[in-house]
This record gives structure tokens, C-alpha cells and sequence, in this order.
């Protein structure tokens, strides 16, 4: 086994503290280190984006990342939006435009949502599609996660 | 007018999903748990000549690694989920089922060879590099069409050939049919292979007590039942000492149906083993190469008709791709022999398929199974008809529907639940003429298409009609419980992958007991729970599951109604459930909470009549007589950039009868998913593989799932309702609907976009260069 590297992360406002691997992907420590399950692997290739979180603030994919990157860094998953006593307006438009089905891949929506829909309020249809591109679902076919987005941004606005 | 059924239900399961909260497989964390790494093929067909895992065995961390030699009597082919139809006269049906590891030959690429146990999946990983394996690659069987030529490699050397079923069947006499015959239309069509693809790959958590000598799984399955009882039955063990749940699953889709894939039946036995827990959670690469798929058949198929477009005979011969094994029997094939006639009136239908084994991943249904083959060939064999008479493609379709008035209308063949095909109800020329008004059809032809042409614009039209045989058997059941809070606890035996039932289901009991939907908890696919039924497949969920619920609420209704008659001193028919409460109807303060009620029925003292039950309780079953029949018709136009060859949808119609609509909010899901799957196998997911059968595209970068970016920007369904007469609540399914006719009407709209002279598409999956080359052969 490798030598071990300390990592201290902030995440949903939690400061860590955990010694790992330098070769642990974020995905993983995310997961398996940290417990917050959550955020979802689906191909560890970077293309499905199930595994979006937020680093500083920006949607990135946690499975092409090591952990050891993401020392020092303030981190937002998707236990970090909102609780099911308390949703997100993002998560309640979701849930009232059925945009999810097997929700599998929805966290990973999710967070590529919150800083596409802070800096964009008033999207268009066109550009909603645009910013879930990088993001594969199988159940719904977009239909109505874009309906949901656009429910969101009324929401949120 | 039903109170909950019917209605825009927001689900109960999604504000655990949406935070994170809910369980699946992988979210498992056991004490002292260990990891799985498999060694797979890299060839698709070799021999084994030298395996050595000592290597691997001493590198730290590792705590064991097993080949076939050490399995031992375990090592055996795994179970034939579905049967050989014997119904089916002179079946002929070669068992080969998939083995947990390679002993002597590889067969498809990716089967496991070996498998590490280690501390963490990195260290399993790191072991695979240790081991040493030699493999002696052999002539792969990587064509469906060579498979069967006399001399082509065997893929089971104790077979004469790589035939591994042949089934016949017709309906009426087609010979005859074809010699009345004033056209006869016949084409060679072929649909080629695709991917479930589930957002979530496959994974198994197995944890034995051997204390308590229990073993618990958890499985990524669409069918914890079976699996509980198959797994019991290999390991020695009582169905009662095994217990497997499916917590949520991130999709199914086919392939996670009652499968015994190698893992399934390895993870287990290994926690046994080792008495320590163990997680196999598969990579994305291994579900491309070593979860089961499906599509691939080559059909040589006519149509006799008419002169004026009746359609007098079909006949379809066809050869299916099974891949290395057949466990899933001959659902898939069987399922193209029942859709080839679809929503139209054949008289006479010959079909006969041939099924061969090759090295490629083995065939088990994915989402449509085999029905979207049956209906590309027929609806091709129309458009081609409706050319050759110079008749409108909506026209020849029209003058063929089954009318109103012949439900319920015999097929005339078997289908995959061994039962002769029988369509129970519905009103196809209606939802024809309601999917032709919503696209507009006659003014897109005679107005719009026109002037965008004139404009350049390559845009096109295609309309499609299709049924789905769905909600077949056997059975499922359920228990309902009203507890002493008043609220209901529902357990059913089917896993759910996100089709609602947490909230379908609840609707169904709410209705009944006239409490809310949000007071329903719902418990699906753990054997603890509910240990009868078969599982989540074949569209069946709200029919089979449905009903089952809707029988057991009826039940827990009646006893709610006998008690609380006795208590309020009412009479039954005065009484009614709403709220959580039993009213006398006229005099609402008269009541009974269902908790009091609950708590009167299962009393600490004084006794329970002779003869009744304790409790607001109880179990009951459903099983159809035959499964039910879906139908639509979908129409689509297009524009395709002549440059690019890239396919634009601009607007797709869904006119369909599911019959009585549960939830409309989650069928139009289930419409949509199937859709975008559908446009997936029309032009973008094709598994390619080459000579060698090496997949060449076995990752989600090259392996196309349709983006929220290729969907069209609408999707407009009508609902039709034509209950089932075979069912109370008179559902039918569609959780395979959408995925069904989209391939057939995506090529018609193309060819009839393009305008080519001699371009006709009889191949699907399409994709741009692939488009381009058949306008390129058309030209020349």
C-alpha cells in the first residue's frame, strides 16, 4: 500500500479530517470515507455525471478527481441542498414535475443545476438542455427534468 | 369518479431520493466487509490453457481468490429462468446456461475467469494483475448470419452446430394466402444489437450470520423472490434462511430481472464461505461487456395483400441472436413472433425462427424484448406495401386495423407466457385518427412539407402503430395492514426501479381505505416482507402487482366495514371510509378512526370471535388469465441536414391505451423513458462489435445514450382508455411502450425527409455516417 496523505476538506459546512491513498478518487472518499452516499457513481469515465458535486462552488465530476485535489477545498453534495423535511426549491420543483424516476442520476442533476440556475434565473428551454447535456438519464428522457428546471428558476426567482 | 386513482399524485419516494436518503446497493457499509474484483476474457472465444492465481492469493490484503477448480460442486450451469415453450409443437430448444467461472473455455468477452477477495476494491483490483492466465484464442462466432453455416466454430463444442433453438408457428395457411395474392412485398431486415445501459450498474452485497445461520442479500434484481429461492435451492439452504432485497434500484431495464448472472450466484457463496460480508459492485465497463443485451435478428420477411391494401398474409423468417448462453428460454424471440402482426387484422401468419449461439454476451429482454424487432419488420413491410400499391402510408395502415367490435381478437400464435396470444380489448382506428389530428398529418403533406422543401428544408413525416402484449403472469400479491396509528402498511413481492410503485400502488390502497396516499408505506422486493410473486418485467407492475393490492385492500375493507358496522351499530351500506375514518354517511360525528378500529381488532383482552381474523389485515393474490394488450400509434417529423445527416425531431405524437391510467404523471414518464430509449435504438446506440466479436464501443464515451440535447424539445401524449376486461381496476402496462415503435416510425420519417429515389432503411440502429452511406449506395 501507498503512502498515506492527509486531506482535510469542508463538506455541507463539515470540516473533515482523513488520512487516504493518494490514488482514492473524491467519488469514493465522498462516499465511502465520508458516508454521505448520496453522490452516485455511474461510469467512472466522466461522461454520466451521476457523480456531480460542487468544489468551491462549481459543478465538477468527483470520479475524475482524487481526494487529495480536493484538500483544502469547500465541498457541497447533494445532503447539502436540502432535507426531506426541508427541500430545496430545485428538489421541490423535481419532485412536483416528476422530473425523476428511478433517481439514480438526480444528485448529479442537481448539483450541475444550482450554479447553472444562479447564474442563469430566467433560462431558456434551449439552454436548460444545454446545461443538463453533460448529464445522462435513462428513465425520464429529459422531458420533464427540463419542465422541473424551469419550474425551479420560477421558484427560486 | 375514483378519489385517488386516476389522479396527478406527487410520489411518495421521491423526497428521499431527491436528498440522497434513499439506499441503493452500493450505499452499503457492513463491518469487516470485503471486496470483489472479477478477471475477465479479454478474447471472446478461447481456450484455457494455464490459470495461476498464486500470485495474487499472497499479495497483502487479499484474503482469498477462487477459480472454477475451487468452487468445487458448486461450480455448476446456472438455472433456466424461463422454459422451452413445449406448448409450441416441435420446439426445439438446446440448453446452455451461463457458468459462475470459466473452466475450459471462454465464451464471450468478459466472462469471469477469476475472482480476488481483498480488503478494498483497489487492492481486488491490483490482485487481477498478479494473476496469471493463458488463453488460446479461437475463431470467434461474431456474425448471427455465419453462426448457423455448416463449419462455422462452435461455440458449445457437445453440439452439432451453433443451433440452439428452431420454433414454428402459423396461423391459418399462408401458402394459400400468398396464391391469392395480388401483391407480395418481401424484404430482408435487420436490427442490430444495444445496451440496457442503467444509469446504476449491477451490484450484490451478501452478509452470512452464521450464528443465526442466516444469509442476507442485497441485489441490484428486478426479481427478489426468485432470486431468494433459486439462491436457497444451490446453496443448500431453506428459502427461509435466505433473505434478498432489492433496496431502490437505479434502473432495470431487462437485464436485472431473475438473471443468476455469475456474480449473483459467486457473491453469496463466497460471504458463506468466509463469514465475513461481501460487495461486488460493477464498473461500467464490466456492464458492457458482461450484462446481458439484446436486439440482434436478421429477418427475411413478405406481406401478401390486395389490390386494394388488405392485407391477406405475413410471413416472417428470422434468425435471433441468443449470444454465448440462453437462460432467459425464448421470451425475447417468441415476443417478435407475437408483435409481427401488430394492431392489424392478419388472417394468415407463418413465422419461424432459428436461434443461434454466438460469442457475445448472452440475450435476455431489454426494455421492449423483442416486440420493437416485430414491429420495425412489420411496420417496414407496410410502408413498403403502401409504395408498391400507391396507396398513403396512414391509408393502408387504416384499412387493416382490427375493428372496434373483434375483441377479444385471436392472435393465433403463442407468446412468451406459453398462452395462445389473444388481445382483450381496445380501439385502434380511434387512436389512429387521434395521433393523425394532433400531428396534423394530411396538412403537414399537403401544406407544410411542401413549402419547407421549397425552402430547402429536408423535413419528413412517419407514422407508426404498434401493440404491446403486457401484464402477463402468473401472479403477484400483497398484504395490507392498517396499524393502530391509522396508518397502512402494503408489502408486495415485485422490486421497483423507479416506476412510482410507492405511490401507484398506495393510490390503489387509499382508494379502498380512504385514507391518504402519503399514509401508505409501501414495502417492495425484501423476501422478509413478502415472500410470493415473480417480479418487475414484461410491463406487469400495475397490472399483475396492481390488482393484487387492489384485491387485498378490498379485503381489509371488508373487515374495516364488518367491525365498524358492529361498533356504530350501522348497517355496512351505511357506512363510508374517508379520512382515516369510518362515517355513518349521514351523520359525519358518528365515526371511527381506521387506528381505533385497529386497535379494536387486535385487543389485549376478551377474545376474537371464532372464526375471524385479529387484525385489519390481510393477504391476497392476482394472476390474469392471459396478459393484456396495449396500443398505440406514434407519428414523428424530422428534418435531416443533408451535410451532417444529423436527425432533428421536431415533433413527436403518442396516441396511447394503457387502459385505466393509475397515475397519469408516472405513466408519461414511463412514455417518455421508453421514447428516449426508442431514439436511442433508432440513431444512436449501436454495441459495435468486430470480427473477433471484440466490442469496440464498451464505454459510455463511445456508446451513445440519447442526451437531454437529441430529445425533441416536445413530447405529446393522448391518452385513450380502454379498460382490460381481465383485471378489476382494468390496467394494461406500458413500461415498454414507449421503446416499442420508435425505430419503425424514426426510418419512415427519415426516407420519407430525404426524398431519396431507392433509399429504403431495413436496418436499425441508424447513425449519421451510417445514413449517409445508404443515401450514397441509393444514389448509385
Amino acid at each position: 500500500m501507498s503512502q498515506l496523505l492527509p486531506v482535510v476538506v469542508n463538506v455541507n459546512g463539515t470540516r473533515y479530517e482523513r488520512q487516504v491513498e493518494p490514488r482514492l478518487l473524491l467519488s469514493d472518499f465522498i462516499r465511502h470515507e465520508l458516508g454521505l452516499t448520496g453522490t452516485h457513481v455511474g461510469c467512472e469515465q466522466g461522461v454520466c455525471g451521476a457523480c456531480t458535486i460542487l468544489f468551491d462552488g462549481q459543478a465538477v465530476r468527483s470520479c475524475l478527481m482524487f481526494a487529495v485535489q480536493a484538500n483544502g477545498h469547500d465541498l457541497r453534495t447533494v445532503e447539502g441542498l436540502g432535507t426531506v423535511e426541508k427541500l430545496h426549491p430545485l428538489q421541490e420543483a423535481f419532485w412536483e414535475a416528476h422530473g425523476l424516476q428511478c433517481g439514480f442520476c438526480t444528485p448529479g442533476f442537481l448539483m450541475a443545476l444550482v450554479p447553472f440556475l444562479e447564474k442563469n434565473p430566467n433560462p431558456t428551454e434551449e439552454a436548460i438542455r444545454e446545461a443538463i447535456a453533460g448529464n445522462l438519464c435513462r428513465c425520464t428522457g429529459y422531458y420533464n427534468i427540463v419542465k422541473a428546471v424551469k419550474l425551479a428558476a420560477e421558484k427560486m426567482r | 369518479m375514483n378519489k385517488y386513482i386516476g389522479q396527478k399524485i406527487k410520489r411518495n419516494e421521491d423526497p428521499r431520493l431527491l436528498t440522497g436518503q434513499a439506499m441503493f446497493v452500493d450505499d452499503l457499509d457492513l463491518p469487516g466487509m470485503l471486496h470483489v474484483a472479477f478477471l475477465r476474457s479479454d478474447y471472446a472465444h478461447a481456450r484455457l490453457n494455464r490459470l495461476d492465481v498464486s500470485a495474487a492469493r499472497r499479495r497483502p490484503g487479499v484474503v482469498a481468490v477462487y477459480t472454477a477448480e475451487d468452487l468445487g460442486d458448486y461450480w455448476r450451469p446456472g438455472p433456466l429462468n424461463v422454459p422451452a415453450p413445449h406448448a409450441i409443437k416441435g420446439t426445439i430448444f438446446h440448453r446452455r446456461t451461463q457458468v459462475p467461472l470459466v473452466k475450459d473455455k471462454v465464451r464471450y468477452l468478459g466472462e469471469p475467469i477469476a475472482m480476488v477477495i481483498a480488503e478494498s476494491r483497489y487492492l481486488a483490483e491490483d490482485a487481477l494483475t498478479d494473476i496469471v492466465v493463458e488463453l488460446d484464442p479461437l475463431e470467434a462466432v461474431a456474425d448471427l448470419e455465419k453462426a448457423l453455416a455448416p463449419g462455422a466454430p462452435l461455440v458449445h463444442d457437445d453440439l452439432d452446430s451453433n443451433l440452439a433453438a428452431h420454433v414454428v408457428q402459423e396461423k391459418g395457411n399462408y401458402a394459400e394466402a400468398r396464391q391469392r395474392a395480388d401483391v407480395v412485398v418481401r424484404r430482408r431486415i435487420v436490427v442490430d444489437r444495444g445496451a440496457a445501459a442503467a444509469m446504476e450498474n449491477r451490484g450484490i452485497v451478501a452478509s452470512w450470520d452464521a450464528r443465526s445461520q442466516h444469509l442476507t442479500v442485497w441485489d441490484t434484481t428486478q426479481a427478489p423472490i426468485p432470486i431468494r429461492n433459486g439462491l436457497a435451492g444451490m446453496l443448500g439452504l431453506s428459502e427461509h434462511q435466505v433473505r434478498v432485497i432489492a433496496p431502490f434500484i437505479g434502473g432495470g431495464f431487462g437485464p436485472k430481472i431473475m438473471m443468476f448472472m455469475p456474480e449473483e450466484i459467486l457473491i453469496p457463496w463466497v460471504a458463506i464461505r468466509l463469514k465475513r460480508p461481501i460487495k461486488w459492485i460493477e464498473d461500467r465497463r464490466e456492464n458492457f461487456l458482461a450484462t446481458s443485451q439484446e436486439r440482434g435478428q436478421v429477418h427475411e420477411a413478405e406481406i401478401a395483400l390486395t389490390r386494394d391494401g388488405k392485407i391477406l398474409g405475413i410471413k416472417d423468417v428470422f434468425l435471433h441472436d441468443t449470444g454465448a448462453y440462453n437462460p432467459y428460454g425464448l421470451t425475447v424471440p417468441l415476443n417478435t413472433q407475437t408483435h409481427t402482426t401488430g394492431p392489424y387484422d392478419v388472417p394468415n401468419h407463418y413465422t419461424e425462427f432459428k436461434v443461434a449461439f454466438t460469442n457475445k454476451m448472452y440475450v435476455t429482454p431489454v426494455r421492449g424484448a423483442g416486440r420493437p424487432q416485430g414491429v420495425f419488420v412489420l411496420e417496414r413491410l407496410m410502408d413498403a406495401a403502401a409504395k408498391e400499391l400507391g396507396l398513403d402510408p396512414v391509408e393502408i395502415r387504416r384499412r387493416n386495423l382490427i375493428p372496434p367490435d373483434a375483441f377479444p381478437y385471436q392472435q393465433g400464435i403463442i407468446g412468451q407466457d406459453f398462452i395462445w396470444q389473444s388481445y382483450d380489448s381496445g380501439n385502434y382506428p380511434a387512436l389512429l385518427n387521434k395521433a393523425v389530428t394532433a400531428i396534423g398529418y394530411e396538412r403537414f403533406v399537403k401544406e407544410e412539407q411542401p413549402r419547407l422543401r421549397a425552402a430547402g428544408k429536408r423535413v419528413g413525416i412517419g407514422l407508426a402503430c404498434f401493440i404491446e402484449s403486457c401484464g402477463v403472469g402468473p401472479y403477484e400479491g400483497a398484504r395490507i395492514t392498517v396499524e393502530a396509528s391509522g396508518k397502512v402498511t402494503l408489502a408486495t413481492g415485485v422490486g421497483t426501479q423507479g416506476q412510482g410503485h410507492f405511490t401507484s400502488l398506495a393510490q390503489i390502497v387509499a382508494e379502498q381505505l380512504g385514507v391518504d396516499v402519503r399514509d401508505v408505506h409501501v414495502i417492495t422486493g425484501d423476501t422478509a416482507e413478502f415472500h410470493w410473486g415473480t417480479g418487475t418485467f414484461a410491463s406487469r407492475g400495475a397490472v399483475v402487482a396492481g390488482n393484487a393490492v387492489h384485491a387485498a385492500a378490498s379485503r381489509v375493507r371488508s373487515k374495516i366495514l364488518k367491525l365498524a358496522s358492529q361498533l356504530l351499530e350501522t348497517p355496512e351500506e351505511e357506512l363510508e371510509l374517508s379520512n382515516g375514518q369510518v362515517r355513518v354517511a349521514d351523520i359525519p360525528a358518528r365515526s371511527i378512526s381506521l387506528g381505533e378500529l385497529a386497535i379494536r381488532a387486535n385487543p389485549m383482552r376478551g377474545s376474537v370471535e371464532p372464526g375471524t381474523e385479529p387484525g385489519l389485515e390481510a393477504t391476497d393474490y392476482f394472476g390474469p388469465k392471459y396478459g393484456a394488450t396495449a396500443s398505440g400509434v406514434v407519428a414523428m417529423i424530422v428534418e435531416v441536414d443533408p451535410e451532417t445527416m444529423l436527425v432533428e425531431i421536431k415533433r413527436l405524437v403518442v396516441a396511447h391505451d394503457c387502459g385505466t391510467l393509475l397515475n397519469p404523471l408516472i405513466v408519461d414518464g414511463q412514455i417518455h423513458g421508453g421514447l428516449s430509449m426508442g431514439i436511442g435504438n433508432a440513431f444512436y446506440e449501436q454495441l459495435i462489435y468486430d470480427e473477433n466479436a471484440q466490442l469496440l464501443n464498451a464505454s459510455l464515451m463511445d456508446y451513445l445514450l440519447p442526451r437531454s440535447t437529441d430529445m425533441p424539445p416536445d413530447i405529446e401524449i393522448i391518452h385513450q382508455e380502454t379498460p382490460s376486461p381481465l383485471n378489476p381496476l382494468g390496467t394494461k402496462g406500458v413500461g415498454e411502450a414507449g421503446a416499442i415503435p420508435i425505430p419503425a416510425v424514426f426510418v419512415q420519417a427519415v426516407e420519407n425527409a430525404l426524398a431519396e429515389p431507392g433509399l429504403e432503411i431495413l436496418e436499425t440502429p441508424l447513425s449519421p455516417n451510417r445514413l449517409f452511406e445508404l443515401v450514397q449506395a441509393a444514389r448509385r
